[in-house]
């Protein structure tokens, strides 16, 4: 256990330094110059070249290289091109709150549409209930999140006005409702469908056919005997979609004007401003990383056979 | 005496692809007595698993019992709620399954799936179950029973994990146990040893066993009264000592001819019945191990014999054929098959030479 812990600590370095190296040099192999999106398309040579000078880059690539890798391992992700006051690390901290807040609040949606729908078609499997459930889950699959966030906005915000139009407030909760549902819809009508699928294949094994014989109640049967067997891909989709929401959300993000990490990586994107661009690759990563660390510890809590060997 | 368990005329439908119906189980009736051993022998597909599932209403889906009556102490079991299934399986009735790698729950502690029993049907508290658990573990023979409890079945080997499924399996002290199978997936030697343990726990409760298998040898050493099966229909039934000592039936013989023989050489090529089973929706007119039976004449082709008394005495003597004779009740030697005993066309004809 802890030699795995361990190995595992070590491979997500190995995995970080890989994700940061290839972001930083990524952004150079773009054929586009940051300082002529900083001063604009009718800014002299002069200019052109002060900026280089200025933000390091008429330093040969190596050099450049070298440096962020230096300054990282210190902690300093360095500064923004374009909000030059304000360094990486606190503009992304400062987003961190909102886009958990998101994310966690999507992963809740998902879990509460799909997980009981989900079991329900599958032990009522074959019943009108269940084609309703299929029929309702297709529609959450095929939604786009942007027309679905917008269509809430209109009709729940705008018409009805039962919640706000966007932004955050107080109370918080109040204005997640929307964003949070939109980024949960898709991933709840897909939750269900592998609930229903997983748990049908676990209701037609032997030791459910056994349980029946031994004639435990149905609802023993469903929770104690079968519900274990689903947990574990489920905490496997949460993990990655957890990890996945964390890196950031643009859609959701901007349809409800959020300012969370996926906006900012978007705007970093637009702006070719290197440094935010990899400090929010970096940080996606290392919640991916983070969230299948976790996801596997879990595994070997729920499931006896997995033992974590290195 | 009323029997224990009373089977009559049980149909079990499976749907053809193909819009129509398939009778995996066709027609079965048999009686089980209070601590009596009854074994069902088949080759794979010949209905004797689905028989014993439909008993305790667990045909698999899209599978029904379309027909028959099943009477568990006098009582319907095909008309018992929902409620009243679940609390007579486990208690009333129990089962020993074919695969106890698969039959155990992967996830729950052993401990666990034998004490949920005692609680839901004895209403025994959570201290009173697992004193009664390791007096379980202990009687089947699991050594160190008490800390093997909070054990996952992943730690247990084939034939200790069949040993736990018939500590759940008696852990009520039912009246009838159904073992399907039981040996099927253990070593040759572990399967004396669950089929001794299976033996002594029946003895001790005075239970009604019904054991499945394909093994002749397993089910004579084990059973009062044996039911052969083939496609679906019971083809022979007699005590044991009739099965074994004076088959009647075409493919008794042809299963008792494929036994090897201590003291006899061994062939070079292991005998066996040839040809397969009929297969799902392709039940012939006639007799439907006509195609492979080695007496086949040319009737068997056309009419479908019924299950009727056989004459101990040898084929030759059925002249004498008495139509008094009852269906149930007492053993008796039964038999399916013209050759043996021709009066089994004489009955049907008519009704199935269609």
């Amino acid at each position: 256990m802890f030699w795995w812990i361990l190995r595992r600590l070590g491979q997500m370095a190995i995995v970080l330094f890989g994700v940061v190296s290839l972001a930083f040099l990524l952004v150079y192999a773009v054929p586009a110059d940051p300082a002529t999106t900083l001063a604009g398309p009718n800014a002299s040579a002069a200019t052109i070249a002060s900026i280089h000078k200025q933000l390091g880059l008429d330093e040969p690539l190596w050099q450049q290289y070298l440096g962020f890798i230096g300054r990282l391992l210190t902690g300093d992700l360095g500064t923004s091109y374009v909000l030059r006051e304000t360094p990486v690390f606190g503009r992304i901290a400062a987003a961190l709150p909102t886009t958990l807040l998101v994310a966690v609040g999507g992963i809740i949606w998902q879990i509460l549409l799909g997980v009981p729908a989900g079991i329900y078609a599958a032990y009522r499997r074959g019943s009108w209930v269940d084609r309703v459930i299929t029929f309702i889950s297709l529609i959450g699959l095929s939604a786009p999140p942007f027309w679905l966030g917008l269509l809430l906005i209109y009709y729940f915000a705008f018409t009805w006005g039962l919640f706000p139009l966007n932004g955050l407030g107080d109370p918080v909760i109040w204005f997640l409702v929307l964003p949070t549902f939109t980024l949960g819809a898709g991933g709840g009508a897909w939750y269900a469908r592998m609930t229903r699928t997983n748990m049908i294949e676990t209701l037609d094994s032997p030791f459910v056919r056994m349980a029946r014989a031994k004639g435990m109640p149905e609802h023993v049967i469903l929770w104690r005997h079968s519900f274990r067997h689903i947990a574990i891909p489920l905490i496997t989709m949460i993990g990655l979609d957890f990890g996945y929401f964390l890196g950031g959300v643009v859609i959701v993000e901007t349809v409800f004007g959020l300012n969370g990490i996926g906006r900012l990586a978007f705007d970093a994107i637009s702006n070719l401003d290197t440094p935010m661009i990899v400090g929010t690759v970096l940080f996606a990563a290392i919640f991916i990383v983070v969230v299948n660390f976790i996801v596997d510890l879990l595994y070997s809590v729920i499931d006896p056979r997995v033992r974590l060997n290195s | 005496m009323t029997a224990l368990l009373e089977v009559s005329d049980l149909v079990v439908d499976f749907p053809t692809s193909s819009d129509g119906v398939f009778h995996a189980v066709d027609r079965v009736s048999f009686t089980v007595s209070a601590g009596e051993r009854v074994g069902i022998v088949g080759e794979s597909g010949s209905g004797k698993s689905l028989t014993s599932q439909a008993l305790m209403r667990l045909v698999p889906s899209p599978g029904t019992v379309s027909q028959g009556m099943v009477l568990f102490e006098g009582e319907d079991v095909m008309s018992f709620s929902p409620k009243k299934l679940q609390t007579w399986r486990g208690s009333q009735t129990a089962m020993v399954f074919q695969d106890p790698m698969s039959s155990l729950n992967p996830l729950m502690r052993i401990g666990r799936q034998i004490t949920e029993s005692l609680q839901v049907h004895l209403g025994l508290s959570k201290a009173e179950s697992r004193t009664r658990a390791i007096e379980l573990l202990q009687k089947v023979g699991i050594p160190d029973a008490e800390s093997r409890l909070s054990d996952f079945p992943g730690a247990f080997s084939g034939g200790m994990r069949q040993r736990v499924c018939i500590a759940i399996a008696t852990a009520c002290a039912p009246k009838l146990l159904i073992a399907d199978e039981p040996t099927t997936a253990l070593d040759v030697t572990v399967q004396a040893q669950v089929l001794d343990l299976l033996d002594n726990m029946a003895s001790e409760l005075n239970t009604g066993v019904i054991l499945i298998s394909h093994d002749l040898g397993v089910i004579s050493s084990f059973c009062d009264r044996i039911l052969v099966m083939y496609a679906g229909r019971i083809v022979e039934q007699g005590t044991a000592e009739q099965i074994v000592g004076d088959p009647q039936h075409p493919y008794t013989k042809a299963l008792l001819a494929s036994i090897l023989k201590l003291g006899e050489p061994i062939p070079r090529r292991l005998r066996s019945i040839s040809g397969a089973p009929p297969t799902a929706g392709h039940r012939p007119a006639g007799c439907s191990f006509a195609a492979r039976c080695a007496s086949v004449i040319d009737t068997c082709l056309t009419i479908d014999p019924a299950l009727v008394p056989a004459e101990n005495t040898r084929p030759t003597n059925t002249t004498a054929t008495s139509t008094t004779t009852t269906f149930a009740g007492t053993p008796e030697q039964l038999v399916a098959c013209g050759v043996a005993a021709p009066a089994a066309f004489a009955i049907s004809e008519g009704a199935t030479a269609a």
